[in-house]
């Protein structure tokens, strides 16, 4: 069962083209890893599915994009519906200027869901998934700015995860991070990927190693293959991939 | 060797003009600076004994001795209340619809060109303005009303710049990370964008006062008056305010008089200078607040 699918899509910001004919399929709970180059085009492909690039100035998308067979870049498609199935985090963790349980359920509240109990358990549960909840537990009330830059990445996830997503995007969640929470935002990963469709852009390549189970290389706006996780690192079918993985370019 | 020597020379005028600049520049702040000393000082030896209980809550009068401010005073109040209550939500509502909801149409560029140049139109143009439509097109006469709506007119520019610059100095991550959770435009606007923006919002809101209120011209121009010898009661009651009755006071020959526009001058600078530092210390509180 496909959960995500993209067919034939070209991406252009005014004269230049971003995203060349690209067509992929993700199954449903399990983590997707983009690497490439810098300006490969990885970033844009993710931030269609939950439509984040529609505020980008010249944007045009041609082909399809679907999730569980609905075309998401439909006209009566709703950007807040769609953005509640399909969750993102950023590259650099970036709290809202309020309080460690405001910054979690921050995505509820604007649902309109109002009764604490509610609020206090999905914050809860939020944060115990992203094990944060016993560093935070005494300190909600307190400012997410003080917490570290690892906490804050967690926090950020808890936020996301609060909405009862079914996709989770991910920007580079770790390129701010210190090596410790680094591993423990991967762990947290694998975690996640059993109620989770994840997709990662990361361009360190141990890491999409490490925590994928299918990796896409993009190059120029292209995708030059993508296989099992396994297959891409060991056995890749284009020579562009094997030059990429084992370092003769980045 | 020879070379050398001569770079130290080149090195050595360059710090003597270093040098000159920074006493020049020392200079030019010390030279407005002591202007604007002396003359506060020159009004506080002239009027600042003439500031009692009686001159704050005295109606005008022939014999200088005995006359007061308090309908000018009150009449200032007024305005600002006014003119804040009608310019506040034009002012951001349009600050905040050019930065978060305008594109980059022909439309908007306009609006945006002829907002930047209102901020540059004379304000005795804008009582001019305020005379005719609010006066007499729309039957508002010489009334607090009128002279409060040509005020607000006047610095609309003023706080819909500042609005613009407030909010477009919050964050982009801070908006995305709202869209991606679901949050609609106006959420994203209401719930981040305006929390993050408003020390700056308020900070420009009052500055903005703080020029409405010493503003003359356009308020003689609208129909305030000079005598009035009565607390305006409601938005439709004829007015006067501190610079008018200063400037009336300031053109007669008698020297008591002159005496008693220092001190109402000194009330003036002390209400501007007042919500100049409230300015301030809400700009600094919220920078200490809000960080990223």
């Amino acid at each position: 069962m496909y959960k995500l699918v993209a067919e034939k899509v070209n991406v252009h910001y005014g004269s230049f083209q971003a995203i060349r004919d690209v067509s992929l399929s993700l199954p449903e709970n399990s983590v997707t890893a983009f690497i490439g180059p810098s300006g490969c085009g990885k970033s844009t492909f993710l931030r269609l599915f939950n439509r984040m690039n529609d505020y980008i100035e010249g944007f045009r998308k041609e082909g399809s994009i679907s999730f569980n067979g609905i075309d998401i870049y439909d006209p009566k498609i709703k950007l807040d519906d769609l953005r509640k199935k399909i969750g993102m985090v950023f590259q650099k963790p970036n709290p809202f200027p309020k309080s460690i349980y405001e910054n979690v359920v921050y995505g509820l509240r604007i649902q309109g869901i109002k009764e604490k109990a509610k609020l206090d358990h999905s914050a809860e549960t939020a944060l115990r998934k992203v094990a944060l909840w016993d560093e935070v537990k005494n300190d909600l009330k307190k400012s997410a700015f003080a917490l570290s830059g690892g906490q804050q990445q967690r926090l950020c996830i808890a936020r996301t995860l609060a909405v009862e997503p079914a996709v989770i995007l991910m920007d580079e969640p770790t390129s701010a991070l210190d090596p410790i929470s680094t591993a423990k935002l991967e762990e947290l990963l694998h975690e996640l990927k059993k109620n989770f469709t994840i997709i990662i852009v990361t361009h360190n390549m141990q890491q999409a190693a490490r925590i994928s189970d299918q990796t896409a290389f993009f190059y120029l706006g292209e995708l030059v293959e993508f296989d099992d996780t396994k297959e891409i690192f060991t056995n890749p079918k284009k020579e562009k991939t094997q030059n990429y993985i084992t370092g003769r370019f980045g | 060797m020879k070379r050398n020597t001569n770079d130290m020379r080149g090195f050595n005028r360059n710090r003597f003009n270093d040098k000159l600049f920074k006493y020049f520049g020392l200079f030019c702040t010390l030279f407005s600076v002591s202007i604007l000393g002396i003359f506060i000082f020159s009004i506080l030896i002239q009027g600042a004994t003439r500031i009692d209980w009686s001159f704050l809550t005295g109606m005008p009068s022939r014999i200088p001795g005995k006359a007061g401010i308090l309908p000018a005073l009150a009449g200032t109040l007024w305005v600002l209340v006014l003119t804040a209550a009608i310019a506040v939500p034009i002012g951001t509502g349009a600050g905040i619809y050019l930065e978060e909801y305008a594109g980059k149409k022909r439309f908007d560029r306009i609006l945006e060109i002829n907002i930047a140049n209102l901020a540059g139109v004379p304000s005795i143009i804008y009582g001019l303005l305020g005379l005719e439509i609010f006066g007499r097109w729309m039957g508002m006469g010489g009334s607090l009303l009128a002279g409060s709506c040509t005020l607000a007119l006047l610095i609309l520019p003023v706080i819909i710049v500042a609005t613009r610059e407030a909010v477009k100095a919050v964050p982009k991550s801070l908006r995305e990370a709202s869209y991606a959770l679901g949050a609609t435009r106006w959420q994203t606007t209401w719930r981040q964008v305006l929390p993050a923006a408003a020390g700056g919002i308020v900070t420009g809101v009052i500055l903005a006062l703080s020029r409405a209120i010493g503003e003359t011209a356009p308020l003689i121009v609208v129909g305030a008056l000079a005598y009035v010898p009565f607390i305006p009661s409601g938005p439709g009651d004829e007015f006067t305010v501190l610079p008018i009755q200063i400037f009336n006071w300031i053109s007669r020959p008698q020297k008591g008089f002159i005496i008693n526009s220092a001190a109402a001058i000194i009330v003036l600078l002390s209400v501007t200078f007042l919500m100049n530092i409230t300015a301030v210390y809400l700009r600094k509180r919220w920078q200490k607040k809000v960080k990223w």
